[in-house]
C-alpha cells in the first residue's frame, strides 16, 4: 500500500478480475495462484461467504465467496468461475469470482481514492478506483476483506 | 574467523551447560561438602569458559573465569562452600543465561557483569589471596598419553571382543628426522585399515593431519587378525622405528571406566537423594543435531504420502486386482512403521520442560520463606515436540500455585503435624495413547466451603445450585474464568488471569485437566495429553453428503440403534445404552447439513464419545471405517469453528473435518 507514497512513474502490476459488470484488481504480489472451481468442503457454523475449505495440494484453504463478501446478488458458478488464492498476512484465503484472465500494469499516478460506494461495495473494502483508458479498475482492500476480526464477530453472531 | 556457523552450536552447548551448572548447584546446595560436586561444576564451568572465548564472548569469559577461580579454591580445599559462594555462583549463572539469551536473540554478551566479577572476587581473595591465578587453566593442553573412551567406545570395544574380535592398542615410534611425519602417520592408518577398523586415535586425527604430534601416536584398532601380522604390516612402512603393540582386554576396559567414576559417584549420590534432579544424559551416544523445521518438513512429506496411501487403498479396493491389493497392504504396512518411526524422530523426553522447574522451586521457596522439596519422576517420559513446546507455561503456572496456594507456611506446617519441608512430586508416565502428568503437593488443600463462597461472590454459580455439588465439580470451579481464591495477590501467582489459561491451553493441545484434593493432606491436579498432535486415529462417519472424522481417542464405541429406542427426556433426545442415560447430539442438526437423501430406515447409528465422565451419543448417518488422518489447521482465517478441531485430506483429495467432540458435550 505505501506503493502510493513512492514515485508517480511508478506502476503496480495487478490481477484483474470481473464480478457481474465491474472490473476489480488486486496487487499481483498478494496472489499466490489462480484456480478453477473445485470441490469446497462446507464448514458448519460460519458466516454465509465463507464457502467452506478446499485441498490445494496439501494445504487446506478456505474459501469465500466475493460476491457474498462484497454485498453483490450471487449467480450460479460456471465454467469461468475462478478461485483466487491470496495471501494476506501469512493467511491464505481463495477468493471466488466470476472470471480471472488478466495481468495489467496500471501507472500508481492513476489511482484515485475510492468514492462511496461502487458497484454496490462499500468503501472500506476498496482501495482505489484506477481508470485506464476507458476501462475503470477498482481495486480491492484485502486487509479490509479478510480481516479476521470481523469474521470472528459475524462467528459469533452466527452461533448465538 | 568467521564463528558465525558455529553459533548454533556454541548456543546449545552453552544452554546445555548452564542448565547442567544450575542443577549441580542445587545437589551442591544440599551437600556443601561434596567435592565430586564441585569439580563436576568446575568441569562445566571450565568448558563454557573456553567455548565462550573463542567465539568472543569475552564478557562471559571473564565472569565464568572469576567462577572457575572460586570453585579451583573450593575444590583444593581452600575455602568451604557456604551459602554466600551459592548464592553468588547461583546470581553469576542466572546473568550468563541473559547473556546467552541476548546472543540468540542476535544480540552480544555485553551485559554488564561488572558487580557480579567483583563480588566473586572479593569472595575469592578474601579467603585466599595466593591462590588465585595458578590453577585456573589446570584441565587446559595436558596432553594425556593415555585413551579416554566414552560409554558409546567402551560398548563398541566390548561388544568386538565378545564377538571373537581382538582389540589392539598400538604404539608408534616414527623415526624423529621424519620430514613429512603426517604422510607417515597416514600410511599407518591406511595400512591397519586393511586389517580392521580403527575407533580412536591419541592425538586425534586433525592433530595428525596437521603434524600436531611429537615423535609417536597410539591407535585403537579392532580386527580379525593375529598381533603378529599386524605389527608386521606396520613395520613395513619406511621411517617407523618402533611398533608396540598390546591387545586391550575386557578388564582393561573395566578398569577405563575409573576415569568417569566421578561422574558416575555423583550420579549414584543424586539417585540416593530422591529429591530435586533429572540427571543430564552423561553417555553420550553417537547423536546428529536435527534442526526442527527439518523434521517438520519430513513430518509434511509423510503426511502427504500417508494421504497418498489412502488414495491408493481406495482406488484398491474398487478395482480388486489382487497385485494391486497386495502392494497396496505392503505400502501399508511400511507406511506404518515409517509413521512409528518418524513420530519417535519427534519424541522429546519431558526433561527438557521439567529440567528448568528444580531452579525455580528454589527460588521459590526462597521468596516465600517455606521449605519446599520438589520430586521429579519419569523424567525420561517422551512427548511430541509441539506438545512440548506448549505445556512448560501451564506447569509453570500450576507449580508457582502448589508452592504459592497449595503449600503452608512453615510455622502452619508444624502446628498441623507436618514435616517442615513440604512435598511436591511432579511425574510423568505414558498410560494408553496419552501421556499423564500429576503435580502433588501435600499441602493444605483445597477448602470446599471457600470455593463455593468465592464462586458465588463472582457470579460464576448460584448459591442454590452449591448444594449438590461433587467435590470434582467443586473443584472444577476452580478452573473457571474470572475464578481466584487467593485472599491478596501475591508476585507468584493469583493475578486473576489463573487456571482457565492453563485449562484451555491444555485443552487446545487436545488433553484434559483435572483437580483432586483432601482437605488437610494436599491437592493433585492431573494433566492428560495425547502423544502425538499429527497423525491421529480416527472413524469416518458420513452425515448426509458430507464425511466427518472423529478421534478415536475420544470415542467408546459405536453402536446402532432402533429408532423406537430412542426416548425424550425434557425434549432431549436420549437412548438408553447399557443401563446408562446417553444424550444424543445429532451432527446432522448441530452442522446443519443440507438434506440429499431421504431418510427411512428405521435404524440409527451412533458414535458414543466422551469428555471425561461424561458421555454423550453423536447421530450420524453411516459408519465409512477406521482411518489414520493427518490433523491440519483450517488456517488462520477461520481458526475458532464450533466443534471443529481441523481438518483433514481424505484418500479421495477432498478435506474432511474433524470433530471437536469436547464442544458438543455439555
Amino acid at each position: 500500500m505505501n506503493n502510493q507514497t513512492e514515485q508517480v512513474n511508478e506502476e503496480l502490476k495487478i490481477i484483474v478480475f470481473r464480478i457481474k459488470n465491474e472490473e476489480y484488481g488486486v496487487d499481483v504480489k498478494q496472489v499466490k495462484s489462480i484456480e478453477r472451481m473445485e470441490h469446497i468442503t462446507r464448514v458448519p457454523n460460519t458466516p454465509p461467504f465463507v464457502k467452506g475449505v478446499i485441498n490445494l495440494r496439501g494445504v487446506v484453504v478456505p474459501i469465500i465467496d466475493l460476491r457474498k463478501r462484497l454485498g453483490i446478488d450471487q449467480q450460479e458458478y460456471n465454467d469461468s468461475t475462478r478461485i483466487i488464492i491470496v495471501n494476506v498476512d501469512e493467511m491464505e484465503v481463495g477468493l471466488i469470482v466470476d472470471e480471472a484472465n488478466d495481468v495489467i500494469d496500471i501507472p500508481i499516478s492513476s489511482i484515485e481514492p475510492p468514492p462511496k460506494v461502487v458497484g454496490g461495495v462499500e468503501s472500506v473494502y476498496l482501495r482505489g478506483v484506477a481508470k485506464i483508458s476507458e476501462r475503470l479498475l477498482v481495486l480491492l482492500n484485502l486487509d479490509q476483506v479478510l480481516n479476521p476480526d470481523e469474521i470472528r464477530q459475524l462467528e459469533k453472531f452466527g452461533i448465538e | 574467523m568467521d564463528m558465525s556457523q558455529y553459533l548454533d552450536i556454541f548456543l546449545d552447548e552453552a544452554k546445555e551447560h548452564l542448565q547442567n551448572l544450575n542443577e549441580q548447584m542445587l545437589l551442591l546446595e544440599r551437600d556443601i561438602n561434596n567435592l565430586d560436586i564441585v569439580n563436576e561444576i568446575f568441569r562445566s564451568a571450565h568448558t563454557l569458559k573456553g567455548t565462550s572465548a573463542t567465539m568472543g564472548f569475552n564478557n562471559m569469559a571473564t565472569l565464568t573465569h572469576e567462577m572457575e577461580n572460586l570453585l579451583d579454591l573450593v575444590r583444593n580445599h581452600k575455602m568451604k562452600v557456604d551459602s554466600r559462594i551459592i548464592d553468588t555462583i547461583f546470581s553469576s549463572l542466572d546473568i550468563l543465561d541473559q547473556m546467552v539469551i541476548s546472543i540468540s536473540n542476535g544480540g552480544d554478551d555485553s551485559l554488564d557483569a561488572t558487580e557480579m566479577i567483583n563480588s566473586l572476587r572479593s569472595i575469592s581473595s578474601g579467603e585466599s589471596a595466593e591462590g588465585k591465578d595458578q590453577n585456573s587453566s589446570s584441565a587446559l593442553g595436558n596432553g594425556r598419553e593415555d585413551f579416554l573412551f566414552d560409554e558409546y567406545d567402551r560398548t563398541i570395544l566390548k561388544q568386538s571382543i565378545e564377538s571373537g574380535y581382538s582389540v589392539y592398542k598400538i604404539l608408534v615410534t616414527i623415526e624423529a628426522e621424519t620430514i613429512l611425519k603426517s604422510a607417515r602417520a597416514f600410511m599407518v592408518f591406511h595400512e591397519l585399515e586393511k586389517y580392521g577398523e580403527i575407533i580412536k586415535a591419541n592425538p586425534p586425527v586433525e592433530d595428525l593431519e596437521k603434524e600436531d604430534f611429537g615423535d609417536h601416536f597410539s591407535i585403537i584398532l579392532i580386527s580379525k587378525n593375529q598381533l603378529e601380522q599386524v605389527k608386521e604390516a606396520v613395520m613395513s612402512i619406511s621411517e617407523i622405528l618402533d611398533v608396540n603393540i598390546s591387545t586391550v582386554t575386557k578388564k582393561d576396559l573395566e578398569l577405563e571406566t575409573e576415569d568417569s567414576k566421578d561422574i558416575k559417584k555423583i550420579e549414584e549420590k543424586s539417585q540416593n537423594n530422591n529429591s530435586t534432579k533429572i540427571q543430564a544424559n552423561k553417555v553420550s551416544g553417537k547423536m546428529v543435531r536435527v534442526d526442527i523445521e527439518r523434521l517438520d518438513e519430513l513430518m509434511n512429506l509423510f503426511s502427504e504420502l500417508v494421504i497418498d496411501k489412502g488414495r491408493l487403498d481406495a482406488l484398491a479396493n474398487d478395482l480388486r486386482n489382487p497385485i494391486l491389493t497386495d502392494i497396496v497392504e505392503h505400502m501399508s504396512r511400511i507406511s506404518s512403521s515409517l509413521q512409528t518411526n518418524i513420530l519417535n524422530l519427534r519424541m522429546v523426553p519431558i526433561e527438557q520442560v521439567f529440567n528448568r522447574f528444580p531452579r525455580m522451586i528454589r527460588d521459590l521457596s526462597k521468596e516465600l520463606n517455606k521449605k519446599v522439596n520438589l520430586s521429579i519422576i519419569g523424567a525420561d517420559t517422551e512427548l511430541d515436540r509441539t506438545v512440548i513446546d506448549e505445556i512448560g507455561d501451564p506447569l509453570v503456572h500450576i507449580l508457582r500455585n502448589a508452592v504459592d496456594h497449595g503449600l503452608e507456611s512453615v510455622e502452619d506446617r508444624v502446628k498441623n503435624n507436618k514435616p517442615e519441608t513440604g512435598e511436591i512430586i511432579l511425574k510423568a508416565y505414558h498410560s494408553g495413547n496419552f501421556i499423564f502428568i500429576e503435580i502433588t503437593d501435600d499441602g493444605k488443600g483445597i477448602n470446599r466451603e471457600k470455593v463455593i463462597n468465592k464462586a458465588i461472590e463472582k457470579g460464576l454459580i448460584t448459591p442454590e445450585s452449591t448444594i449438590n455439588l461433587t467435590e470434582k465439580q467443586v473443584y472444577e470451579l476452580l478452573l473457571k474464568p474470572g475464578f481466584s481464591t487467593a485472599e491478596r495477590v501475591s508476585d507468584i501467582s493469583g493475578r486473576g488471569v489463573g487456571l482457565d489459561v492453563v485449562k484451555s491451553k491444555i485443552e487446545s493441545l487436545g488433553g484434559f485437566i483435572s483437580i483432586d484434593s483432601k482437605l488437610g493432606k494436599g491437592t493433585t491436579f492431573t494433566i492428560q495429553l495425547p502423544l502425538t498432535l499429527s497423525i491421529i486415529s480416527s472413524m469416518l462417519v458420513q452425515v448426509q453428503e458430507e464425511k466427518y472424522a472423529i478421534p478415536l481417542s475420544s470415542i467408546i464405541e459405536t453402536a446402532i440403534v432402533k429408532k423406537d429406542e430412542i426416548l425424550y427426556v425434557q425434549n432431549q433426545e436420549v437412548i438408553n445404552f447399557r443401563g446408562k442415560i446417553v444424550p444424543l447430539v445429532s451432527l446432522k442438526k448441530v452442522f446443519d447439513v443440507p438434506n440429499s437423501t431421504n431418510d427411512d430406515s428405521d435404524e440409527v447409528a451412533i458414535v458414543l464419545v466422551r469428555k471425561r465422565e461424561k458421555v454423550a451419543g453423536l447421530v450420524v448417518d453411516s459408519f465409512i471405517g477406521q482411518q489414520e488422518i493427518v490433523l491440519k489447521s483450517l488456517g488462520t482465517y477461520l481458526s475458532q469453528v464450533f466443534a471443529i478441531s481441523g481438518a483433514t485430506i481424505l484418500g479421495d483429495g477432498q478435506v474432511a473435518l474433524i470433530l471437536d467432540t469436547n464442544a458438543l458435550i455439555k
